[in-house]
């Protein structure tokens, strides 16, 4: 089951409009990756930090976060370090941890419905090149169903193997499972068409 | 009322259907027939998911090959699998996207969605994951998404082939109770046993069309003739 | 009859493109993709996010992981050709952004479109795009030799460079520093390359008529 990342709550960035807290984040990031000093990781971390307090998320989700980020921290930390020296290892990473940080804020305080109407109202616009947002809004609303049932076919096809003595051959696995993928698609196909997904709007 | 006029449908080098006419006006109607004996390709005519390579088939006075998206909104389908019908995340969006073209606002949307899922008994699920439902409570939610719209016609494909006996039973009820002409294709035989017309199809060609006990009765001899 | 959704094959093989089940509607919607292609399209972008969800293998930590999504990247253009294999990654990105944790390793949300390895994930469309445009050369039927080129240009290739310029760019790494650092990822590559293209040909043995004819748009 594919369950999202939104951590539920009523703090104000809860509760506060998709489009703003997005726009916010790139102005927030842009300025922050445009500012080159180590007082902007710093001023950023202290920022996050209290938006993330603020909203009800939680010191151990912060840590957490931060915690999921360490090989990428050090590898480039090294990295930097030895190409261009300490201040721009800590501009550049800090710059980078305090931007995903911010980022993971507003999916965490983002339900995905409202995030989709946000996304299906701003492709609004380019229904004129042929870009139909209900049409998106079908297909993200479909993979979130397919999800559940692929799992449950991978499932049968593991079993099928392992009943067969076919243990760790990855062909065994994935052929069938492809191949009833497939198929799994050619009879949700006949249900949209069924559906009238492809007959034009009421007459 | 369905009307079959001299169709016929090759796939390749095989012939699949041939030489149908048929004149349905019953109110339910089952079509019994071997496996791949044609009567699934015969039942996906009806709403011109398979359009036919010859002669033509008529609902309601519309001509499916013509007015597909016509014939579509008055044709409602239900498929063996519903796990592959339900397309929308949960119940109350899978519901709520067949009434997307319907010019209701919100609210009215939401209240024609709860009020459909608690006539199928499946108010206390409207939000979960449609995964986690059974094969049973999924069937039923494919025929609330089906019949939300309402249809005039009802073409249902082996609907009760995955599910238990008590859904199964839920499920003849539901469509015994409906307004709508009904054209089931099944392989159950209690299902048919009661119906007034049974159509029995072999080898893409109508063999027996006759009230229930009698189609039954052919298909039986039909397939136990093959067993020998 | 029930393994078989469709045991007497209807309109979609036959012809290949969706547009045909509807003649008597053109309009707008025959620009876009038909329903058929969107279940195409919604279930391999459903089978790339299965792919990342059991035993991820990660090389460190949470950075780039090495995981069977790539693999299924590649699958989708060798399966579905470019234009649909690529907005199959296209979905998978847009759960991503939407704050699904569809990525290997249950990674998800905006904070990945902020951080360094980010390329990768976007590369995953335009080589998904030119994985099927090369795998679909011989369409209908499917070569073994340009599916392999599709899979080793547009699967590691346009991924990689992809992958390696916002790198560099993102984390202020000279490119040759950032290159070095992907080379690490490459066998593995390779591996899942060789696999896509072996399950790929077994696929369309077992399913004729899955890539687009030459010429229809999908």
């Amino acid at each position: 089951m594919l369950t999202s990342l939104y951590v539920p709550g009523h703090s104000w960035l809860h509760r506060a409009p998709v489009g703003g807290k997005v726009l916010g984040l790139l102005v927030a990031t842009t300025l922050l990756l445009a500012w080159r000093d180590p007082a902007a990781p710093a001023l950023g971390a202290v920022v996050v930090a209290a938006v993330h307090l603020g909203a009800g998320l939680g010191v151990r989700r912060l840590l957490a976060q931060v915690w999921a980020l360490r090989w990428v921290v050090a590898v480039l930390a090294v990295l930097q370090w030895w190409a261009a020296g300490p201040r721009e290892a800590v501009v550049v990473v800090g710059g980078l941890l305090v931007a995903i940080l911010a980022a993971g804020v507003v999916t965490a305080t983002t339900r995905i419905e409202a995030m989709m109407d946000a996304v299906v109202g701003a492709l609004g616009p380019l229904r004129r090149v042929g870009v139909d947002p209900d049409r998106v809004a079908l297909a993200l609303g479909l993979t979130i169903r397919t999800v559940p049932a692929l799992t449950g076919i991978a499932r049968e096809v593991a079993d099928a193997r392992a009943a067969r003595g076919m243990g760790r051959s990855p062909r065994a696995l994935l052929v069938p499972l492809v191949v009833r993928a497939v198929r799994h698609a050619d009879a949700v196909g006949d249900a949209l068409v069924a559906r009238g997904v492809d007959d034009g709007p009421g007459e | 009322m369905i009307t079959f006029d001299g169709v016929g449908h090759r796939f390749g080098d095989r012939t699949v259907l041939r030489g149908i006419d048929l004149d349905l006006r019953e109110r339910f109607v089952g079509v019994v027939g071997a496996n791949g004996s044609g009567k699934s390709t015969l039942a996906r005519c009806v709403n011109g998911l398979v359009r036919p390579t010859s002669g033509r088939v008529v609902v309601d006075g519309l001509d499916v090959g013509r007015q597909t998206a016509r014939v579509r909104r008055r044709v409602g389908f239900v498929f063996p699998d519903p796990a592959a019908q339900i397309v929308m995340p949960t119940p109350a969006e899978d519901v709520a996207f067949s009434l997307r073209r319907a010019g209701l606002s919100r609210s009215q949307t939401t209240a024609r969605v709860e009020e459909t899922l608690e006539r199928f008994g499946l108010a206390g699920h409207a939000d979960h994951p449609a995964g986690l439902l059974s094969s049973g409570q999924r069937q039923l939610l494919a025929l609330a998404s089906i019949l939300v719209t309402e249809p005039d016609v009802l073409v249902c494909d082996e609907p009760t082939t995955l599910l238990d006996l008590r859904h199964t039973r839920r499920v003849a009820a539901l469509l015994h109770g409906l307004p709508q002409q009904v054209l089931m294709v099944t392989h159950d035989l209690e299902l048919l046993g009661g119906l007034e017309r049974v159509i029995v199809v072999d080898e893409g060609r109508v063999v027996a069309d006759g009230d229930g006990p009698a189609g039954v009765a052919t298909y039986r001899a039909l397939m136990e003739a093959d067993a020998c | 009859m029930a393994t078989r959704a469709t045991p007497d094959d209807p309109t979609r093989r036959e012809t290949g493109t969706s547009a045909s089940s509807v003649p008597d509607v053109p309009g707008p919607r025959a620009r876009g993709l038909g329903a058929r292609d969107l279940a195409y399209v919604a279930t391999f972008a459903a089978l790339i996010v299965v792919l990342g969800l059991p035993g991820a293998i990660f090389a460190f930590g949470s950075g780039v992981p090495i995981t069977l999504q790539t693999f299924g990247v590649m699958l989708a253009g060798l399966i579905l050709g470019g234009r649909r294999g690529a907005l199959a990654c296209l979905l998978v990105v847009a759960l991503c952004a939407l704050g699904l944790p569809v990525l290997a390793g249950g990674r998800g949300g905006l904070g990945v479109f902020a951080g360094p390895t980010v390329g990768f994930l976007l590369g995953w469309v335009p080589g998904a795009a030119v994985t099927g445009w090369l795998a679909a050369r011989r369409a209908p039927g499917f070569s073994v030799p340009w599916g392999t080129a599709g899979a080793l240009l547009g699967g590691i290739g346009v991924v990689h460079a992809l992958g390696v310029l916002v790198l560099a760019w993102r984390a202020h790494l000279a490119p040759s520093a950032a290159l070095t650092a992907d080379l690490v990822f490459v066998p593995g590559d390779l591996v899942k390359a060789a696999l896509a293209v072996v399950v790929a040909a077994a696929v369309h043995r077992a399913v004729p008529g899955l890539l687009p004819p030459r010429g229809a748009r999908p």
